[in-house]
């Protein structure tokens, strides 16, 4: 693929970089990138990936955009409400750059299609809000060996990891969903904007850098993020032996579909 | 002893207390929503109650984080 004068044009603050240039800017307009979920974490970080000129992204999301959203799911106007995040998110990647192929897929994951969907993609964005779907994301792509950033956020706090293939997984720090009791309840949860929108740039931002295969990926690390406090934390990490997915002796050999934890259970 | 807890120094009466005691005394209200790595290494939930931490050592509290918003 060659850059149009109008490519160079837009991306020229990009281009001027070394560590992108005109072969940078090719590689990421062949790049495929998919975000699942274009919620909190999704709506900054398709922003970004569209402005930056990713050729192909793809977005998973069975929801409509609901008020409540509004306050942190930045791709999703007020005109939007009780339309599907996907064309919601779909138009508004479409207005922002035109170079982009969008690819829509108006479901949830689950362990039958999650396979199939990241197969055809580069890098994946886990912006899901559930634990089971974390942990499906991560099993999947550590059977499919593909390369994803996961983001999990609380009030102002916030934490992210990129797995890559034979690095440690997020099962290496957290075995197995925490138990559905135990999981806050819709009333003591809550999270701010901006932490949200901090931490799905940070996901752009691996992926790019992925794509562009430049700098320090954030694998075997943890970073942890306390807004309230303005504190940034990495913890490092090694793959560990007793992981259930790719420890020595893994018991899980297949994926999970575990149950998520609903909204009005009252505890 | 002096513990290195999530990057910041902290000091306790006692010279040595198991994981578990550490995380009550830390008040950590769910032991289930936290994974403790000590020294550089993930210990198993399983054995939070047997093992014993020591001067020094350095120990990161992790807490699972999901989405924030209905369905965490």
């Amino acid at each position: 693929m060659k850059l149009t004068n109008e490519q160079i044009e837009r991306y020229s603050r990009q281009i001027i970089l070394k560590e992108v240039g005109g072969k940078g800017q090719e590689k990421l307009l062949n790049s495929k990138i998919l975000v699942i979920g274009a919620g909190g974490l999704g709506s900054p970080a398709l922003l970004y990936l569209a402005s930056a000129g990713v050729g192909t992204i793809g977005i998973v999301d069975g929801d409509k955009v609901d008020i409540t959203n509004l306050q942190r799911q930045v791709i999703h106007f007020t005109e939007d409400v009780n339309k599907e995040k996907i064309y919601s998110a779909k138009e508004k990647i479409e207005k922002i750059n035109p170079d982009v192929k969008v690819i829509t897929y108006n479901t949830r994951v689950n362990a039958s299609n999650i396979r199939e969907i990241i197969r055809e993609f580069d890098f994946i964005i886990d912006g899901t809000d559930n634990f089971p779907a974390k942990f499906l994301i991560n099993d999947a792509c550590f059977f499919e060996k593909k390369p994803f950033s996961h983001g999990g956020i609380l009030r102002f706090q916030g934490q992210t990891l990129t797995y890559l293939p034979e690095n440690a997984c997020y099962r290496c720090i957290f075995d197995t969903p925490p138990p559905k009791g135990l999981v806050p309840t819709c009333s003591e949860a809550g999270i701010i904007g901006v932490m949200a929108g901090l931490l799905g740039v940070i996901q752009a931002s691996e992926a790019i850098k992925y794509i562009l295969s430049t700098g320090q990926l954030l694998t075997n690390k943890l970073l942890f993020i306390d807004l309230l406090n303005l504190e940034f934390r990495t913890i490092n990490f090694k793959r560990n032996k007793n992981c259930p997915l790719c420890g020595e002796n893994p018991t899980i050999r297949d994926l999970i579909d575990y149950e998520a934890a609903v909204c009005d259970i009252k505890n | 002893m002096k513990l290195i807890i999530n990057g910041k120094n902290e000091f306790f009466e006692k010279d040595s207390l198991t994981i578990g005691e550490l995380l009550e005394l830390k008040k950590v209200k769910m032991p289930e929503m936290v994974t403790v790595e000590l020294n550089g290494t993930i210990l198993e939930r399983e054995k939070f109650k047997n093992t014993y931490v020591k001067d020094n050592d350095t120990i990161e509290l992790i807490y699972y984080m999901g989405g924030g918003s209905q369905k965490i």
